[in-house]
Parts: structure tokens; sequence; C-alpha cells
């Protein structure tokens, strides 16, 4: 089938960050050392681009198409992601600006390979085939695999990236093993033709059900749902801190995409056979993440685990399931994001030669010494946590609402008991930064980027707790995909 | 005619020899060897499949899984390099410097 | 079914037989006269640093075969392109395609040439 102007425009917002990508690997030959930031602010204005000309398409009518002969859907769904993910590398490419400096790992590849990890995302978030899907989640993790790795003569950066690099390869062999036994089955790739051939018999074949456990080990490990999760404390901890932020909620976010849209588009028939194990899942990664989170003394390895929580949580959106469940997920990924690249900026405004920020002992006293940021640390904390007048809250309390309209009252019940036992961990760092007398000397990085992004993304956090209702529309009218 | 069996038996115990590499081997090299593997497997899969589908779309699928098998291992090896020039080790029970 | 593919066993065989009437006949008419120099193993024009099963290779030769690995898996599209070529109703269309992978497949051999991936010594 020939390829017309609609397809074009269709992923034009694709071609836009890709090509910018490829014409910046070229550039960045000729820019001298030093002066790399110019190749970051370029890939800002990039990704810039990209979200007009994706608003524009948005706006324009011209969504609800699928393009390339099914591989590819110009829908809300997307779009509604494919924001979430722009926002998201802006404010990674904003945090990394100081902290390769100072890190010494300064090189235009780095943005770069955010550029091209974002392509995927968005590629991911836009799929409605599992070969463009399965295409774009490589595309996203093959760059983070290296940024992981960026610090070349860091150990722990080696050692993490070695780790996630072969557990990731490992686990999309799994997925791919589970892609092709659906495929066996209902003799298609294609989500909406998977839809149709499960529900004319096929979902009570008796392969279906390790194909559904393959794909949700594949997704899983992308979340880093239990029990999927034993990499991501450790790369959490090894990988540089802005890259750390970056795929606590990118790679997550889209692999949420993904998962809503494999699950309960293509695989809707088989509801029975999926929704025990993602149940299993879900809960597992609340478990393990709030109270193992509780030990930790590392507060990259404590968000690790409570990244873990949250996946937890907004499984329970994909198993609530319907517009309802869809929406509450889509709006808890945008709440997620901010709050969690908030923390990390916090984390990056601490990092300096005197103490690495990365301790949460290195927060003790910190209101004495620094209000300002204390106070916004404590914002995030409190989002996190799940505490009213915060963005937080409203994420958690949709995706419980969704799952007790959906009739799932008991996993409803754990998760809320749940949320009180993480409450205890952040208010534990909180009771550290305002209770304590400082200890030692504190320094900042103050690094404008970095303060920009504290700014914006508290005020977000703020104004999606308390006035909650356009975004949350926004993703109840984008959540009609199927 | 081969049954489609006998090809979904072959890629099951390929990727089950793949599986057991990367989960008992503890050298790095053989762990992305075993990956390869299952990966292989899955190729065996989709080009039995597509052959019993009569459906082209299996085969579009195993060329784009050899390339990004290809582009893993480039990665990984890379990863590797990296570690062993720092480190040198290539056994992966000796990555424990990161811990909680 | 045995006779369609008759043709490919007799190009084996007449390969086969070629390779070893060649061996033969030179082993007949060279003179033999093995030293040490000539018995030594001898690598891409270098020096022999040890023994090769200890696993220790020059770190250069992995660029290069990771790039060879890339591009060679990439030659793997250009196949059922040329079937496809002959079509005239997408001839020109995936011709332009192919010249697009083609130009981002020629980004990356800029850059790695200008990483200095490419130049032997360093």
């Amino acid at each position: 089938m020939p390829i017309g102007l609609n397809d074009i425009i269709a992923i034009l917002p694709e071609i836009i960050v890709s090509l910018s990508a490829c014409v910046l690997l070229i550039v960045d030959l000729f820019i001298p050392k030093g002066k790399k930031f110019f190749i970051g602010g370029i890939a800002i204005l990039t990704v810039m681009v990209a979200a007009f000309v994706s608003f524009y398409i948005a706006g324009a009518g011209l969504t609800g198409m699928t393009v390339f002969s099914g591989m590819f859907a110009a829908d809300g769904f997307g779009f509604f992601f494919k924001g979430i993910f722009f926002v998201i590398a802006i404010l990674v490419i904003l945090l990394s600006l100081s902290y390769v400096d100072t890190e010494g790992i300064e090189n235009g590849e780095y943005y770069i390979f955010i550029l091209f990890s974002l392509a995927g995302m968005m590629v991911m978030a836009s799929g409605v085939d599992l070969l463009s899907i399965y295409l774009g989640l490589e595309l996203m993790s093959l760059p983070v695999y290296i940024l992981t790795g960026y610090a070349k003569l860091n150990k722990r950066s080696n050692e993490a990236a070695m780790k996630y690099v072969v557990l990731g390869a490992f686990s999309s062999g799994i997925l791919l093993f589970g892609i092709s036994l659906i495929y066996g089955i209902t003799g298609t790739t294609e989500l909406t033709g998977i839809a149709t051939a499960l529900s004319a018999g096929g979902a009570e074949h008796g392969a279906l059900i390790i194909a559904v456990v393959m794909l949700v080990a594949g997704f899983g490990f992308k979340i880093a749902g239990v029990p999927f999760h034993m990499w991501s404390p450790d790369v959490y901890e090894g990988a540089p801190t802005p890259i750390t932020a970056f795929m606590s909620v990118g790679p997550k976010a889209a692999a949420f995409a993904v998962i809503l849209r494999v699950f309960l588009d293509g695989l809707a028939p088989a509801y029975d056979t999926w929704y025990l194990i993602l149940s299993i899942v879900a809960v597992g990664s609340m478990v393990v993440g709030n109270i193992v989170a509780i030990a930790q003394t590392n507060l990259k390895r404590m968000l690790a685990y409570s990244s873990i929580g949250h996946a937890g949580y907004a499984l329970l959106g994909v198993i609530a399931g319907g517009e309802e469940g869809v929406a509450s997920v889509m709006y808890y990924m945008l709440v997620y994001a901010f709050m969690n690249l908030g923390i990390f900026a916090v984390m990056l405004y601490m990092r300096t030669t005197k103490r690495s920020g990365e301790l949460i002992s290195d927060y003790t006293g910190l209101a004495k010494k620094n209000a300002p940021l204390a106070f916004v640390m404590l914002l995030f904390l409190f989002s996190l946590a799940g505490i009213p007048p915060t963005a937080g809250f409203i994420g958690k309390f949709y995706v419980f609402m969704a799952l007790i309209h959906a009739g799932h009252i008991y996993l409803a019940v754990i998760g809320i008991l749940l949320s009180a036992v993480a409450a205890y961990y952040y208010i534990r760092i909180i009771m550290l930064m305002y209770m304590k007398e400082p200890e030692g000397e504190f320094e900042f990085v103050r690094s404008r980027p970095i303060l920009y992004v504290l700014t914006l993304t508290a005020v977000v956090v703020i104004i999606l707790g308390i006035f909650p209702g356009d975004l949350l529309s926004l993703a109840q009218s984008a959540a009609v995909f199927l | 005619m081969i049954p489609v069996t006998w090809f979904i038996v072959l890629s099951v115990v390929l990727f089950m020899i793949g599986v057991a590499g990367v989960l008992l081997r503890r050298n790095l090299i053989i762990m992305l060897m075993s990956v390869e593997l299952m990966l292989n497997a899955v190729n065996i899969n989709f080009a039995a499949f597509a052959y019993y589908l009569q459906d082209l779309r299996g085969q579009v699928f195993v060329v784009f899984t050899i390339t990004l098998a290809a582009a893993e291992v480039a990665v990984a090896l890379g990863i590797l390099i990296a570690l062993v020039k720092n480190r040198s080790v290539t056994n992966a029970d000796e990555l424990d410097s990161l811990k909680g | 079914m045995f006779l369609t593919y008759l043709p490919v066993l007799m190009m084996l065989a007449v390969v086969g037989a070629m390779g070893a009437a060649a061996v033969i006949f030179s082993s007949f008419l060279r003179p033999n006269n093995p030293y040490g120099t000539k018995l030594s193993p001898w690598e891409c024009g270098m020096e022999p640093i040890g023994d090769a099963s200890t696993g220790h290779f020059r770190v250069h030769f992995f660029v290069i075969a990771i790039l060879f690995i890339v591009f060679d898996v990439e030659t793997l599209y250009l196949f059922p392109w040329a079937v496809l070529l002959t079509d005239e109703s997408i001839s020109l269309l995936i011709f332009i395609e192919m010249f697009v992978f083609i130009v981002v497949l020629a980004i990356g051999l800029i850059y790695a040439w200008g990483k200095g991936a490419l130049d032997w010594v360093k």
C-alpha cells in the first residue's frame, strides 16, 4: 500500500525528533568540548517544535486515524502520552546541563540519546501493532542502556549498565516469545485483529495463558513490577542521577501506554486470562515496593522501591479498565512524572563536592539551612505519599475510584492500606529535614535550569492537586481509543 | 509436510536453553550469547507460523528481530568493554558494588 | 524433488573437486621449505602478541567488528527491497524510502568516521 500524505503528517513529530537527533549527531562533531550545552539547547528546541506540531495535529482534528497499514495510530491517547514524554525530555535535559559538567561526562551524544529514546517512546505510545510497539520499545531502551553506563569511568555506572542491558535483553527475548505465540494463535500482530481473533474463539486457546504471562513479564520489566523488579534498585543507584530521573518516569509511562493498549484493546477478550496475573503483579509491586523502601538509606534506592510501588498503583488502573481506568492511569503517569522529576531536581540541587545528595542522611536539618528547598521537597514527598492537597493524592484517588466502580473492592482496600505504609518512609525524610539539627555544611549547585525545573514541578504539583478537572477531562476524552 | 508442532518444540527447547544459560551461567559473554539463542528461538517460531498461516507478517518480524538483536548485542558489548577496562571482570557474580 | 535440486548438488561437487584439485596439484608443484617465521600465525599484518586462545585481542578489532555487525545486518533489508523494486506501482516510492534508509546509515558511518573509529593508528 503506497504511503500518502496522511501517513507523513501522522508521524511528523517522530520524524522531527529523529531527524534532529541524526543531524545533531553530525553537528556534534564540530562543536568543541565545553560548548556541548549547545546541543542540549537545540535538543530542547527540537522537543518544543515536536510538541507544537503534535499539538497542532491533535487540534486540527487529524486524530483517530490509523496509518502505515495499521501500524501506527495518531489518536488522542497517543498524543496525551506524547505530551508527557515531551515534558519529561525537556525537564531531564534541563536537569542534566549542570550535572554533566560537574561529573565530567559532558558529551553531545548524551542529549542525542535522550532524543532517540524520546522517539522510541513516541512510537510506543502510538503503536497499534505488536511490531511497531516492539520496535519503539527497543528504540527507547537501547539509548537508556547506554545512558545508564554513561559515566564511563565510574564503576557503579558500568555495573548498573551491564546489569540493565543483560536483563533488558533477556526480558525483551521473553516478550518476543510471547508476541510470537500471540501471532501463532491469532494469525496477526495488529491489536484490533488480535481482539477480533480472540473474541472469535481464540481466547480459549491453551497457549494463550503462556503468551500472556510472557507479555506481562516483558512489559513488567519495563515498569519494574514485582517479580521483574530486581534490576531497578541497582540500576537506579548506579546510573547518573538525571538518567535515573528519566528512566523512572519516561520508559515507565511509555510502557504503561503500551500495557493499556495491548491489554485493554488487543487482549480485551481474554480479560479473564490476564486479570489475575496483572493483579498478582500489582499487589506484589505495592507490597514489595512500599515495605522494602522503609529499610533504605540511599535516597535513589528508596525512590527505586517507591517507583516499584507506584507502578503497582498504576497497574490497578489497568485492571479497573474501561474509560475511567484508562484515564486514571494516564493522569497518574502525568502526575508521577512531575513529582518524581521534582524530587530528583532537589537531589541534583544538593549534589556538590561536599555531599552527594544521594543519602537520606544528607537531608538532615535541611529546613534550617534552605527553607524553600526543604518546602518543595516536602511538597514532592507529600505528593508521592498521596497526601492532599497535592497532585499525587488526586492521582491515587482516581485510580481507586475507577477500581471501586469496576467492582474490585478488595484490590482497592489493599492499595489504600499499603499507601498508609508508604506514607511512613516519605514522612521519615520530612522529619529529618524539619525536626533535626543540621549536620556539617550545606552547599548547593545554584544552577538556573534546575531552579526552573524545581519551580515548574512544584507549581504543577500544587495546581494539579487543587484543580485537577481540566487535565482529567482531557485524559478522559483521550481515553476513548478502543 | 512437517507439522507445526515440531517447529514449536524446537523453538521451545532452544528458548529454554537460552533462558537456562542466562540464569545459570555467570560469564557475561555467555549470558549475552544465551540471549541471542532466545531471540533465534523466537525467529524460528515466527518463520514457522508465517509459513503455516501463509502470512508475510511473521517473516517481516524475523527481519526486524535480527536487526534489533544485532543492535542490542553491539550496545551490550560496548558496555562490557567499558566495564572490563575499568574493573577487568567478566563474571556476573563479581558485579557486587551495588547493594542495599 | 530430487531432480529440482540436482543442479545445486552438481555445482557443489564441481566446486569441491576444483578446490581439492587446486590443493593437490600445488602440493606437487611448489617447493617445500618450512621455517619458523613462515609457520607463525599471521594476524592481519601484525606481530602476534601471545597466544590467541587466551582471549586477548586488540580492542580496536572490537570497534571494527561492531561496526561490521551493524552494517552487515542492515544489508538484510536490501534483499526484500530489491525483489519488490520491479513492481512499478510502488517502485518510485520504495526507491525513495531506501534512499532515506541509506542516508540514515550514512549518517551513522560519518559519525563513526568523525569520531575516529575508522582510523587504525591513533
